[in-house]
Order: C-alpha cells, then structure tokens, then sequence
C-alpha cells in the first residue's frame, strides 16, 4: 500500500480555526481540566471544554453559538487552560481567533457589547495618540455604554491621588502608528 | 551448470496490485541460468509450496529464488520446502518485491523494473551459493528468572515444576513484588497476601529453585542456550545459614526513623529490617546506608544481643557465575508519585497520596492496622477524593499511554473506604472507565450502585490546603463542564504505572530492546507478546506494559512454557551464517597476518587465536578462528580484516559483489 | 550603566508609582533606564482581542524602536505588556512569513535581538547580588507573593520560573528579610481587563486573592503588574463588598518593598498614590535569620 495520504480538507469552523491557529480541536478528549481552572468559567454562557465540544461537532448551530457566546468575550487570556491542559491545546490564540470572527461576522453577543466597547474604546485611544489616554478611555467607555454612573466613587479619589492625567500624551511619529491601524484593524472593517 | 528456479509471488494483491508480476516472470526467465521463472498467487501457501518442490524434482534445480515479501516473513517457509525437495535450504534465497518495491511505489513500469533488478540479483547471489549444514549447540537447561513479584514467581514455580533448575534473582530483601504491598484484590476483593504468600513459601522451598535474595544481575555474556551469568550478591551483613530469623536485632536497632520502603514512606522502619513480617526470606538485611555501625563506625546492638551470632559487618558483596539456558524478565513496574503534579502541590501536602499509600493505609498490616485514617493526623477522612487518571493519558506530562490498572483499583479503593467508613463520602474524578476484564465492569458497577462511590467525570484543575482540608477545583463534563469544588479530607491519586526504576540499565547489560519508557518491547505486539527480540529471553508481567494480576501471571505461565520448549531439546540448531576466517594450502595457510583486531571488536568473544603447527610441533604462524558455536553473524570482524581474510558463510563477498554487480550492469 | 526601559501607558498614567520606585531603585543601583524613545502603547489585551496583526505590529514596533537604539536587555515592569512582547518576539522569530508581513506593516525590521525582561528578572540580574550590602531596614513582614497570570504563563514561551507555586520572587523578598508565606493563590487570575467593563467579576477573582492572602497571616501582598495592582488595590471597597468584611492588607510592588529596604522613601516610592493605606506595622528591628525555604522540587 504506498502511502498517499490525502490531507483531510475542513471547511468547519474548527478547520478554519486548525489553519489559522494551529490548533486542532481534535486533540481534545474532553476531560474539563481548562474549565475547571477557568477563572470565569462560571460568569461564561459555555464553559470552555464546551467551546471546544461544540468546535468537534462541526454542526453549523453549534458553530453559530459559539461566535455568539458570551464565553469568547469573558475570557481573560489568563492562559491558565493551556497551563495544565494534559493535550496542551492551546485555547488562548483560538479563543482570539474566535473573537476576531465573531467582530468580522457581526455576532458578537449582545451581553458582552460593553466588554467589546472597551477593547474598541481602548483602541481609539491609541489610534489618535499611539498612547492610552486613560481619562479619555473612561470618558468614551462611559459614552458607549451610557455607563455614566459607574466608578464616580473612585474618580475623584484618583484625581486627587494624581493617578489620572488630565492631557493625552502623543509620541511624535503618530502617523507610524495609525498606518498600522489602518493596514490592519481598519482593512477589514470600518473604525469605530 | 546452474539451473535456477523463479518464483514470483503475487501475494494476494499486496505484491501484484503495484509489480506487474507476469511481466518479471517473463523477463527473469531469460536472465542466463534460470531454468524456469513462473509466477503464482501464493508461494506461501501449501499448492504454492508444492510447486516449488515440484519444479525442483522436475527442473533438478540447483538454486531457487523465491520473489515475495521480506525473508523476515517466509525465509524458514521456502527454505524448509526446499529441503523437503531435497534442495539444500541455504541454496534457496528470497527477494523482497513487497516490503522493498510494490509496497513503497505506485503502479508503474519503473516499479516493475525495479522489480525485474531485485530479482535478478538475488539470481545472480544464488548462483554462487554453497550447501551449508546448520550447527549444533547443547542447552544448559536452568532458567535464570529475573525478578521475584507476582509473575516471576509464576515463571519460576511452572518452570520448575516441569523439572528443570530455576535461578531467581530478587533485588528487594523479599520476593512478592507490589501484590504483596496491596490489600485487596479486584474484583473478588481477596487478601492479596493471602493469595501470594503460599506461593511465595513454595518458591522459597521448591528443590529445583535456588532463590537470591538482596541480588541483582551483574553482567551476561553467551546466546540462547549457553548463557553465562554474573550475579551480584549485595552483602546483607548476615550470615544466613546462622540467622533463625527470630527478629531480635529488628527491635534492638536503635535507627528507627527510617522511612519504610514497604509501607511507601508512611512508616519507619529500622536499619537492621525484615521488609514486612511475611517476608520470604524471613531474614533481616542491614541498610548500609542509614545504618549507625556502617556511617560512624558505633553501635553493634544487633550483633549483641543476636542468639545465633549472625551478624556478619565485614560481608562483602560476593558475585558469582552461573550457566543458564534461558532467561525469565519479570522486573515489574514503579508508580509516579505526588510529587510528580505541580498543580497539585508538588507532593508537599501529607494527605494527598498515591494508590500504593492507600493500599498500605488499608490493609490490615499496614501503618494502621488497616483504618483509614489521615497521614496528617490521624483523624478518619469523612469525604475522600480519588483522581483517576492522575498523570496517564497526558502527553502535557510525558505520559500519553492509559496505565490499565487505575481504573479497577480506584473503585476497589472506594469499596474499600465505604465498607469502613460507612459515613463518609468517596468522590471518583474520571475520565473513562476502563473495566475490560472478567467481572471487572460489574465490579465498578458494584462500586457505584452498592457502595455510593460518586463519580463525576472531568479531571481536576488543582489541589490546594486550606485550613487542614485539600480543596479540589474539578470540572463535571457531564453537567456541561461545571465546575465543581469539594472541601476533601484525603486525597488519592491513581498515579501513572511506570517502568521499574534500572530497568534501562538492566536491558543495556542484556542487550533486550526497550521503548522510550523504558518498558521492554516484546518480539511482536500481536503474536510474539512474551518473547523479546533477543533470543532466549523472555517476558512476563508489568515490565512490558503496566498490567494487572490475571495478565501478569498469564503471561508468566506463557513465557515459562517457551523456556520448556526451549528446554525441550537436548541440542540447539544454530543458522550457519557465521564468518570463517580463511584456511589454504601450506606454507600459507591462510591470508590472515594474525594481527588479532578482529579479536578485540567481536561484541560476543567468539574469536580464538590459533596455532598453526608444524609436524614437530613448531609453531609456523598464529591465525585467528572463529567459534562458529559462539559467533552471531554480525559482520563486525568481516568489515574490519584487513586483509580481507574473513567472510560470512551464505553472505560471502562474491556473492555479495555479484549483487552488486548485477544491480550496477544494467545502469 | 544604561538599560531599555518601556514603562508602558500604566506607567505612565495611573500607576505612575511602579514606574517611580522602578526608576528609583535602579538609580540606587547606579542604573540608568533609558526609555524607548517614540514607544507606543503595546496595544495590551483590547489588540489581541479584535485584530492578530495589529496586536503583534504595535509590540514589534517597539522591539523594532529598541534594536534601533541599541538596546539588548529592554525592562518590561508591566507584566501585560511583558507578555505582548515576549509573544510577539516568539512568534516572529518562529514564522518567517509572519516576521516579514509584520515588518511589511510596520514599516520597520525587527531582527529579533531584543531581550526582554520582566521587573523580577531584572532584579535577578542587576540588582539581587548586590542588594544585601544596601539593606538599611530589613522588611521583616509576612508577604504573600503575588504573581498573576503573565509572568509565568504560557511557561513554554516566557521560559521563567515555573507555572505552579513559582519562588523567584519569594527569593527576592527573603533576601530583603520578608517572610515569604505560602499561599493559594499565586498565580490566579485577578480579572485582568475586565475591571471597568465586568467589575463584579473583578471583585469576585479579587476578592478571593486578598481573602486567602489575609486568612494565612499576610500582612502585605507583592505584585509586580499594574493590572493586578489596581485590581488588588483600586477595586478594594468592591472586594469589600463581595467578602463582606473590611480587608486592610496593602499591595505593594515589589519594587516598591525593595526600595523601602534600602532606604529610599516613602514619598519616592509614591505610597500615597495607593487606595490601600500602606500602614506596615512598626516592628522591633529583630536579625531575621534567614530562612530560605526555597524547595528544590524535582519533577520526574
């Protein structure tokens, strides 16, 4: 028998995943170490061996769930999973593949629409001045997410302990940066 | 003249699929000196044999060339037709069409070319071959097993009692290996000492098995049949034939905060010791390591107060040589231990032990008395938490195989601790249940349904002490990946079967192969499960592969009978293909210049120098010779000779040149 | 002598006195750390999240920045930003193609020289040999070590320390005199970035850190990140809230406590800044004998 082994061709999400990450859901036997360690497992819709049991089933409903879960935008990237995963299946650059897919096919959970703000706000921030402006992270965060309450008890406190600039820094080649937005980020999507 | 025979070999599809086998039939029958080429479906195979022999008679061939799949496979098939005809079985060669062409090409002329090559070399090969007559060995018939727990035991005792002598090295002070460690055994929950313990005796009082005891294998040297080996003989500070074994020194010695290997560190023991009461021999031995007299040169309490006066502090380790004709392995296996799982506090919490602990803290012998109590404080556990699956199946941590065994002895461990603890709560941490053996399901069955064990399938993240308890942070995979914490008393890890500590060095000095854990590989994983690739060697239990009692002891019985079929001839036929260092006419005698480097390569000592004399008895020149009863074949001193005077009967240089030259012709 | 430093925007902004007492121990140490000039911000967890090569070209810049300048050992006190950087490096430096297409992006080479350093590391390196001559009051409390999750994962990559119980800066704070204790929750997470967008969630991780570093006795807890920090510190009346008790244990970072021990002040070390009152006890000035209960662990 001369071996002509055909590489098995995958258009599921989890063979998107294997070609973009490397990581290949196959490998998970569904032990539950990754979400028993998972520091949000509980605060997630699914917890991550579920992520990846719906991964396996290569079922389009399950893929839909996934990129609409609210687990993908609660995960810290705390890599505690990939730490004492037994087949070393590397969650963390999966889920952020995930999370880059939910954004680009617009499914991103409704739920988590304030966690997905303050990544963009964040982001805004650093176009502009290539540096976080925190006081101006805060200002956007709260006018994103009519939020507008939250965190007054420690403003002032942080004020009066110097802890928050009033003035943005900008580093000089400012241009350098929002070029790699722009080859970036904003190739593939609309800023903001 | 030569007449050689053809015989090409479709072998089913796996030859003709890819070859294009009519077609080498075809061109080989005009090769000069092949008298008939013919192709068939299944040389192998009895009308295929049949006619071989046939052409044989008919062609009155002087050489056959059977074209099939490797010499591995039929060699000895083909060869013993040949002789059946009437053929002396070296003239009859094999070449490889499946292993080293239809299986490793695609359908094409090239293939069959090459094909068409093979053939015609191995032609050209036996051509030149001579009869040769194979050689005779005698056979030490003792066994030397290696190895005194449960399977060696077994090998020694059926051994013996079909007659032949049995040589038993043990290097722990007693034989009984692990079973003698466990406190029940599944799935009939017997007393696991109960059971061994006779055969033990039995071993120790057989008339055909000599028992060495505190010993360990030393160096081998030989082949099967003629094995010579040295066994360290550790000395034991004892004079056994004086000691009565009454085990006074044992409560005289006053180190007595060593931990006991037995009881895996969960008790002390003294230096002066008898592993556990049941022991065989029920003789102490003394720990030269931690004993006061051997590290500061003070003490003697035991050589005081022994009755007998048995006591012996200058014994020396003694190595002494035996002749055997067949070795037993039966080394057995070691478990990783807790400090083996970082997650889980790298060993350093006293209540969280591995399965071996837990035998010793359940049985009735043990440190104690066979109450589960805390090695911490004593206290009895009121929610214990067993992980299975604790470092096997986990390529993370070096482990990728199932370790067999854990899956069994966790629900034993829980029916166990339920039985007596009747208020306590066992959690089972799982990930599959492997329970394939007879009554082994039912057995975990029992475990859940009969004796509340709760199982919850999903492995545990980590393990850490808070106030006196362990906290365990698991997941239930089947309550959509929960997570689950329990606040544990106990913890028990069903930890990972691996080899036997030295079992590396051991299968160096014995020259078995071993794989990447240091398991020892058996000859073929489906058909050969007891024999290694060294001749004369044999396996038997958990030192090829983690496995229970049933398997070990099976095994056991099928490597002893391979020794008696060994056994069971008086002389050994030995291949012929053994190198020959030239003899020719005087004043030459042979072209080797006695420069003796053959001598100081051959891996086996099979090379003598020889003293070619003159009729009154002057030495004319010194050559070397070869033992052909001891030489392996291996090329060593051929590839070596300097003056080219040494060849390999059957694999000489102008039959090897020939094949060459013919490959090199057509190019 | 003169080392890289990136500070990163925590630094910079709210966490203004990691980068103070950074700076001061190490001129204490006849160190200079010399900022990148032109850094930008590392892009944190928000770039990772929504974009792979805008979360590996904002690190690689800076990298690419720092090899410009000359740089081999760059000082990295924020762990997040460590980790971003330490990533980008292995991955650049493991895809040729990827190392290219970034650069492409850029607009700059990354030739892979850069040696990234965390705060422990460099303390390890230029500071711990020397530091016992410079001691002038010992820190002679019960610490409980905070390490986080970016110090020491993902192990493979950052190559430091070990994932579980790690002990490099148990050593180091011995070396001052602390009494290094062990405890739970070294390395769990503290809710990372999710602090103004899932605070309950931070209280809750938060909560449970401070709880078990103050049940086994610890008078101070170390960190050495300004997430962890502000999460820690910051968000203490939130963890209040979710144990149900007033917790007092201050956090300090590790530089901070360093730099208490060979004199530098309070005022420099920017203890005001914290939310905590760092109120350490007075202790008599007793010899600590020093107790390296480092474990050797061998792993089979």
């Amino acid at each position: 028998m001369s071996g002509n082994h055909n590489h098995v061709i995958d258009n599921s999400l989890a063979g998107k995943v294997k070609e973009q990450t490397g990581v290949s859901a196959a490998q998970c036997y569904q032990c539950g170490k990754c979400s028993a360690g998972c520091p949000v497992s509980e605060d997630m819709d699914y917890p991550p061996s579920l992520i990846m049991r719906m991964l396996q089933t290569g079922d389009p409903a399950d893929e839909e769930m996934i990129l609409r879960s609210t687990s993908i935008w609660y995960c810290l990237t705390c890599e505690m999973c990939i730490a004492r995963c037994p087949m070393e299946v590397d969650i963390p650059p999966m889920m952020d593949y995930l999370r880059n897919e939910s954004i680009k096919q617009d499914k991103a959970n409704p739920s988590s629409k304030n966690i997905i703000r303050f990544h963009k706000a964040f982001l805004d921030s650093i176009r502009e001045t290539g540096r976080l402006y925190e006081l101006g992270l805060t200002l956007d965060f709260k006018v994103r997410s009519m939020k507008l309450m939250q965190d007054m008890s420690i403003v002032p406190t942080m004020l009066a302990k110097n802890k928050l600039n009033f003035l943005p820094e900008m580093i000089k080649n400012r241009r350098n940066v929002k070029q790699i937005f722009q080859k970036t980020i904003d190739k593939k999507e609309g800023s903001k | 003249m030569a007449r050689i025979g053809v015989f090409i070999c479709h072998c089913g599809e796996n030859i003709s699929a890819t070859v294009d086998c009519a077609k080498v039939a075809e061109v080989t029958a005009n090769i000069p000196g092949v008298a008939v080429s013919v192709d068939y479906k299944y040389m192998c195979s009895d009308p295929g044999q049949n006619m071989i022999k046939e052409y044989i008679e008919k062609e009155k061939l002087t050489g056959v060339v059977v074209a099939a799949c490797s010499p591995r496979m039929h060699e000895p098939t083909f060869r013993r037709a040949c002789g059946e005809a009437g053929l002396n079985p070296f003239l009859c060669e094999m070449a490889n069409l499946r292993e080293h062409c239809s299986w490793v090409h695609d359908k094409n002329e090239a293939t069959t070319n090459k094909a068409i090559d093979i053939v015609r070399t191995l032609v050209e090969k036996v051509k030149r071959n001579e009869p040769l007559m194979p050689i005779k060995v005698p056979v030490t018939k003792t066994a030397l097993v290696i190895g005194g727990g449960v399977a060696g035991i077994q090998s020694a005792l059926d051994i013996a009692n079909c007659g032949h002598k049995v040589i038993m090295v043990e290097k722990d002070p007693s034989i009984g290996g692990h079973m003698s460690q466990l406190s029940e055994t599944f799935p009939t929950l017997d007393c696991s000492q109960c059971i061994l313990t006779p055969r033990m005796v039995e071993v120790a009082q057989h008339p055909n098995i000599t028992l060495y005891t505190y010993a360990e294998v030393e160096s081998l040297d030989g082949f099967i049949g003629n094995f010579k080996v040295k066994i360290r003989k550790k000395a034991k500070s004892l004079d056994e034939k004086l000691c009565t074994g009454c085990g006074l020194c044992t409560t005289k010695c006053p180190a007595k905060k060593i931990p006991s290997e037995f009881d895996q560190g969960l008790s002390n023991r003294t230096a002066i010791y008898v592993p556990f009461p049941q022991a065989v021999p029920n003789k102490p031995v003394i720990d030269k390591e931690h004993c006061t007299y051997y590290i500061k040169g003070k003490c003697k309490v035991c050589e005081i107060v022994c009755p007998t006066k048995a006591i012996r502090f200058d014994q020396e380790d003694e190595i002494i040589e035996v002749e055997v004709g067949a070795l037993v392995l039966a080394t057995g296996f070691d478990i990783k231990r807790a400090n083996f799982f970082p997650e889980y506090g790298y060993g350093k919490y006293k209540d969280l032990i591995d399965g071996l602990q837990f035998e010793r803290i359940a049985s009735a012998s043990g440190p104690t008395l066979g109450e589960i109590r805390r090695p911490s404080d004593g206290q009895i556990p009121k929610k214990i938490v067993f992980l299975a699956c604790a470092g096997s199946r986990d390529p993370a941590k070096g482990i990728e195989y199932c370790s067999k065994i854990c899956c069994m002895y966790t629900a034993k461990h829980a029916i166990l601790y339920k039985h007596k603890v009747h208020d306590g709560t066992a959690y089972i941490f799982y990930m599959d249940i492997r329970a394939a053996g007879k009554n082994y399901d039912e057995f975990t069955r029992r475990a859940i349904e009969e004796d509340g064990a709760k199982y919850i399938r999903g492995r545990v993240s980590r393990i850490y002490e808070r106030d006196g308890k362990l906290i365990v942070v698991g997941a239930d995979t089947l309550m959509n990946a929960k997570t689950v914490e329990i606040e544990a008393d106990m913890v028990v890890l069903a930890t990972a079967g691996v080899a036997s500590p030295g079992a590396e060095e051991l299968a160096q000095k014995l020259h078995v192969s071993y794989d990447q854990h240091k398991f020892f590989a058996e000859a073929h994983p489906k058909l050969r499960p007891v024999e290694t690739n060294t001749a004369g060697i044999f396996l038997a239990g958990a030192c090829q592969n983690v496995k229970d009692i049933p398997e070990s002891v099976a095994q056991a019985s099928g490597a002893a009978v391979k020794v008696c079929g060994l056994f069971s001839n008086d002389e050994l036929t030995r291949d012929p293909s053994v190198a020959v260092v030239n003899r020719t006419a005087p004043p030459l005698f042979s072209t080797c210049v006695g420069c003796f480097l053959c001598q100081s390569v051959c891996p086996y000592q099979a090379i003598e120098k020889e003293e070619i004399k003159s009729r009154d008895g002057k030495i004319l020149k010194t050559v070397a010779f070869i033992n052909p009863s001891v030489c392996q074949g291996c090329g060593t001193c051929v590839a070596l000779c300097r003056s080219k005077s040494i060849d390999i009967l059957g694999y000489t240089h102008k039959q090897v040149y020939a094949e060459v030259d013919a490959l090199l012709n057509t190019l | 002598m003169k080392l890289g430093f990136y500070p990163g925007c925590s630094l910079e902004g709210m966490s203004r006195e990691y980068s103070d007492s950074v700076v001061a121990l190490a001129k204490r140490f006849d160190i200079e750390l010399v900022q990148i000039p032109d850094w930008n911000c590392c892009g944190a967890t928000a770039a990772h999240n929504l974009n792979k090569e805008l979360s590996l070209s904002l690190p690689a810049r800076n990298l690419a920045l720092a090899e410009k300048e000359g740089f081999t050992d760059v000082v990295v006190p924020c762990a997040a930003c460590y980790s971003r950087f330490s990533t980008t490096h292995h991955e650049l430096m493991h895809n040729h193609d990827l190392r290219h297409k970034i650069n492409e992006v850029m607009e700059m080479e990354y030739k892979g020289t850069i040696n990234t350093l965390n705060v422990i590391q460099f303390i390890d390196k230029y500071i711990i040999d020397k530091i016992e001559e410079k001691i002038v009051k010992k820190f002679n409390y019960k610490a409980a070590c905070y390490y986080g999750c970016l110090l020491v994962r993902p192990n493979n990559i950052l190559g430091f320390d070990r994932a579980e119980d790690p002990q490099t800066m148990d050593v180091v704070m011995r070396k001052i005199g602390a009494d290094s204790i062990d405890w739970a929750f070294k390395t769990e997470c503290c809710g990372a970035g999710l602090s103004v967008s899932a605070t309950n969630t931070v209280a809750r991780l938060s909560g449970k850190i401070v709880d078990d570093a103050e049940h086994r006795g610890a008078e101070v807890i170390i960190v050495a990140c300004p997430m962890c920090h502000s999460n820690l510190d910051m968000r203490r009346s939130e963890i209040n809230k979710y144990l149900g008790k007033k917790v007092t244990t201050p956090i300090l970072y590790i530089t901070q406590a360093l730099g208490l021990a060979v004199g530098i002040s309070e005022k420099e070390l920017g203890f005001k800044r914290h939310f905590v009152p760092v109120n350490l006890p007075i202790k008599a000035e007793t010899i600590q004998k020093e107790e390296v209960k480092t474990k050797k662990v061998e792993v089979e």
